[in-house]
């Protein structure tokens, strides 16, 4: 059950937030506002009255908006395109022809009404991620909505393109617009909302006033108490583990996604990459495990050439690997938390041979990592896919940390991962570092990269911009991650 | 609003900063890839262009070749001597596939294939009718006649890819078509309710492909391949037990008549081509321009559009994701089933067992080769029609090619197309992924 049984009222004008963990049931619940789940139990009441959505189509004419995580666009489309489609202005009566004119009118008279630039010529595809939001709150807005629904909208925007979207937030407000704001940050939280309800484990575990402290939202959120801090000492770094020189690497459009990276991780030290998201990170990593061809440029584990090694000799010379999608490349999900634990070692000794595997062995070593890992699952015999995404990741982890390591490379490490998971597997990765392996961390979540990194990599748009200390001004992170350097180069 | 949103985006400025955009950032130390598709592409025109040029150039007879603009050896006629032609053309193919390698502008690169392709086959021509003639009538007559059914297949594909359902029952909805035609017609003794039946036979097949794809989930390629076992046995079920025992009351349609336009079809090729030919013909080449305009320029093709490549947005915004779906398979359906008359009431003239052998997946090459656009499923279904027609038409010329070797053109041709010219296109996203709410 993703909700059980919520009460959340929201007042003209206002902006709510829903705070809750990743997979408590935020998203569900709105998804029912907009009609795209039907709930089972409860009824939803507009300006008092009770109303059933069976579509989004109910919703919008109930004058409810939603922006959604993953942006409901069309890649290939205009934004005049994307923001007509469904409610098109058409001439020529019943045949429907689209009357173009009027719609890229309209698009530009929201924008310009609401302060939100966005060019209706523009393809989807091309726009930085932060325009594209801004074109999905134009086009809720042409439908003249009262009610805008924000479902983590600032996952993917850098910390100055959030303040720009709190900014908008309150001017929409201001005009009388009501906000649903979902997050699971609590920065923003108590910047922006006038009331805050808490969502654990799909219930509502209270709300609060946005001048309650962070620890305590954290606490109501997580359900205990959490160390927001990652404990971290001084790194003792040692010789060049990774060396990335000159890289230069294509992604599936052909578009060169990595255009010439040079990089250096030590053993003994985090160096971590931060960045918005699909500025070349992802590719960067699979060309560093062999997944992607390298076009350019050398990529040397202590002095072997890795790119031209197979991903599977590449694992085996001492690489952990936690790729960005769990779901897609980090775990098996029919297969058992035992299997998924030797997905990498299953036809070496003990585990197996050429010919067959050792069940015996294969079962204790993964009671063993179900300990040490502490992996919350019913017995190593239950299959990955019933596991939360907490736990899932944490398989990959001691997968990936039972082989004798050099270099560590943790894509996205705590996507999707409750606190409590995010806790241990940060504490891992700087128990890595302390033994001396070299770690490379990629996120989008600043955060994440700030409290891990010893050295912090920006990189935009192919390239890394900068190589700066963890205790850099966030606001200069923020601007390097929009691409903007200080010194003009 | 607008001064709550200044403070926020005049912040940037103050902070003297310099912009540096991707652009203005060094150019990256590594080359881009020498050996693009365009290139490979280039020194196999090269190849094929010289080899046009010296092989079909030294064997071809040097005496006049004409190129009629009748069906008969008179009239306008575009003359050339046949060995000059055979050198002449090749040596343009190896100047475009020149022009390729050298690297020219990306707008370019597709007309310069295009063209080289083109010289290639004429310079294979010439050789070939040195001395004697060819009527370009008959050659653009057959060509659109060979190609109709693949034109009506592609098009019916599109109507669904473009939605998101694939449509590899393309051949069993021609297949039913064909059946239906033959056997209404034939009781009926009217070549339209024949033509109207085709449609719905057509019809069938893509409702159970619609329920099964859309309301079912099933995997869209093995329903399509399993409709189009079905129709071929259901077909020829009835074929054999009811139409061939008696052939006169159930497998005589009447022909498709041939209609003249007065004025129009004087036109020197086009107009026989266009205008002294028949309603399937011009349906489908209306068809074509219909589903052209609607696609881009409507409100339902911008739906279409939205629902084949994200239909999550699609449904966000209030659309039907799947009645669009349901509406398009079916219409496709129809038009599908129109392509299947065409083998019974124009092509053999009555309905056999697996008449259309391998149409429909002709039909499917077209869609793709021709980027599930209309117009170039056109172009693509006439290209193959074409290389289909190529080995008729070159029969009578006592040609020194092994006749077997011009059988296999259309599918060489259908292989070089698919799998060397099209390249990495972008089929809509959500091609084939059924749409189930979560």
């Amino acid at each position: 059950m993703a909700n059980d049984h919520i009460d959340i009222t929201v007042e003209p004008g206002e902006v709510h937030a829903l705070l809750g963990e990743n997979g408590a049931g935020k998203s569900t619940l709105m998804n029912q506002l907009y009609g795209l789940l039907q709930p089972d139990e409860g009824e939803i009441l507009v300006d008092g009255e009770p109303r059933v959505f069976r579509s989004p189509r109910d919703a919008i004419a109930a004058g409810i908006g939603m922006v959604h995580q993953h942006f409901m666009l069309v890649p290939v489309f205009t934004v005049a395109e994307n923001i007509a489609l469904g409610a098109e202005e058409t001439k020529g009566g019943p045949l429907g022809w689209l009357d173009r004119r009027r719609n890229r009118r309209d698009v530009l008279e929201t924008s310009q009404r609401y302060g939100l630039p966005v060019d209706p010529d523009a393809l989807v595809e091309d726009l930085p991620v932060g325009a594209q939001q801004r074109v999905e709150i134009v086009k809720a807005l042409t439908r003249d909505v009262d009610l805008l629904i924000l479902d983590e909208p600032t996952a993917v925007l850098t910390p100055q393109e959030t303040e720009e979207l709190l900014a908008v937030m309150r001017g929409l407000t201001e005009s009388g617009k009501s906000i649903v704001f979902i997050t699971h940050k609590l920065k923003e939280v108590k910047a922006i909302a006038d009331r805050i309800t808490v969502i654990r484990r799909g219930k509502t575990v209270g709300t609060a006033s946005p001048d309650t402290p962070e620890d305590e939202l954290a606490a109501l959120m997580v359900g205990r108490a959490v160390s927001l801090e990652i404990d971290k000492t001084d790194a003792e770094a040692g010789r060049d583990v990774l060396t990335v020189s000159g890289l230069v690497v294509e992604d599936d459009r052909g578009v060169r996604a990595v255009d010439g990276v040079d990089l250096v991780v030590r053993a003994g030290e985090v160096l971590g990459i931060a960045g918005v998201q699909g500025n070349g990170q992802t590719e960067l990593v699979e060309a560093i495990m062999g997944l992607r061809e390298a076009l350019a440029g050398s990529v040397t584990l202590d002095h072997e050439d890795l790119t031209s090694m197979r991903t599977k000799q590449i694992l085996r010379s001492g690489v952990g690997y936690v790729p960005e999608d769990r779901s897609l490349d980090g775990v098996v999900k029919e297969f058992t938390v035992a299997e998924n634990l030797v997905l990498d070692q299953y036809d070496r000794p003990p585990y197996g041979n050429a010919f067959s595997l050792n069940p015996a062995a294969i079962a204790t070593a993964a009671d063993e990592r179900v300990e040490q890992f502490d992996i919350r699952t019913s017995s190593a015999e239950a299959t990955v896919g019933t596991l939360s995404g907490g736990n899932q990741q944490k398989v990959v982890v001691a997968r990936e940390m039972s082989r004798p390591l050099r270099l560590f490379i943790a894509a996205q490490p705590t996507r999707g991962v409750d606190v409590g998971s995010i806790e241990f597997i940060h504490g891992r990765i700087m128990h890595e570092r302390d033994i001396g392996t070299a770690v490379l961390v990629i996120s989008s979540e600043l955060d994440e990269v700030v409290g891990l990194a010893d050295r912090i990599a920006v990189m935009y748009s192919g390239k890394i911009l900068a190589i700066v200390p963890p205790d850099t001004p966030r606001e200069e992170l923020g601007l390097l991650m929009a691409g903007i350097t200080r010194d003009p180069s | 609003m607008s001064e709550v949103t200044e403070p926020a985006r005049s912040g940037k400025p103050q902070m003297k900063t310099t912009e540096a955009t991707a652009e203005d950032l060094a150019e990256a130390t590594a080359p881009t890839r020498f050996w693009n598709r365009h290139r490979r592409l280039g020194v196999a025109l090269v190849a094929i262009g010289v080899l046009a040029a010296v092989v079909f150039g030294s064997v071809a007879r040097s005496a006049t070749a004409r190129f009629t603009l009748g069906v008969q050896n008179t009239g306008l006629a575009l003359p050339i001597d046949g060995k000059v032609g055979a050198i002449v053309f090749g040596l343009i193919t190896a100047l475009c596939g020149g022009a390729l390698l050298a690297g020219v502008a990306r707008r370019w690169q597709g007309t310069l294939l295009g063209v080289g392709i083109v010289a290639f086959v004429l310079s294979f021509l010439c050789w070939q009718v040195a001395g004697q003639y060819m009527s370009l009538v008959d050659i653009a007559n057959n060509t659109l006649v060979i190609a109709l059914p693949l034109i009506l297949g592609a098009l019916a594909g599109v109507l669904g890819e473009r939605s998101g359902v694939v449509n590899v029952a393309i051949e069993g909805q021609f297949l039913m078509g064909a059946f239906a035609a033959a056997l209404v017609g034939t009781m009926a003794s009217s070549v339209w309710a024949g033509l109207v039946s085709a449609a719905l036979g057509g019809l069938l097949i893509a409702a159970l492909l619609a329920v099964l794809a859309i309301r079912f989930l099933v995997d869209q390629v093995v329903v399509g391949i399993v409709l189009n076992l079905l129709a071929l046995g259901i077909t020829g079920f009835l074929y054999e037990r009811l139409m061939q025992p008696d052939a006169a009351s159930y497998n005589e349609p009447p022909r498709m008549p041939t209609w003249q336009v007065p004025g129009l079809s004087d036109i020197p090729v086009i107009g026989p081509v266009l205008f002294n030919s028949n309603f399937l013909v011009w349906l489908a080449l209306i068809l074509v321009v219909v589903v052209h305009f609607g696609l881009t320029r409507t409100r339902w093709g911008l739906r279409t559009r939205a629902v084949g490549e994200h239909p999550t947005a699609a449904d966000t915004v209030g659309i039907r994701v799947r009645g669009l779906r349901y509406a398009n398979v079916l219409v496709g359906g129809l038009i599908a089933g129109f392509g299947g008359a065409y083998f019974t009431l124009i092509g053999a003239g009555s309905f056999t067992k697996n008449m259309t052998s391998g149409a429909g997946f002709i039909a499917l090459a077209a869609l793709i080769f021709g980027r599930w656009t209309p117009l170039g499923a056109l172009g693509a279904a006439l290209f193959f029609g074409f290389a289909q027609n190529l080995p008729y038409a070159l029969s009578t010329y006592n040609s020194s090619v092994p006749s077997q070797f011009l059988n296999m053109l259309p599918y060489v041709a259908t292989i070089i197309a698919v799998a060397g010219l099209v390249g990495r296109v972008r089929a809509p996203a959500a091609d084939g992924q059924p749409y189930a709410k979560s």
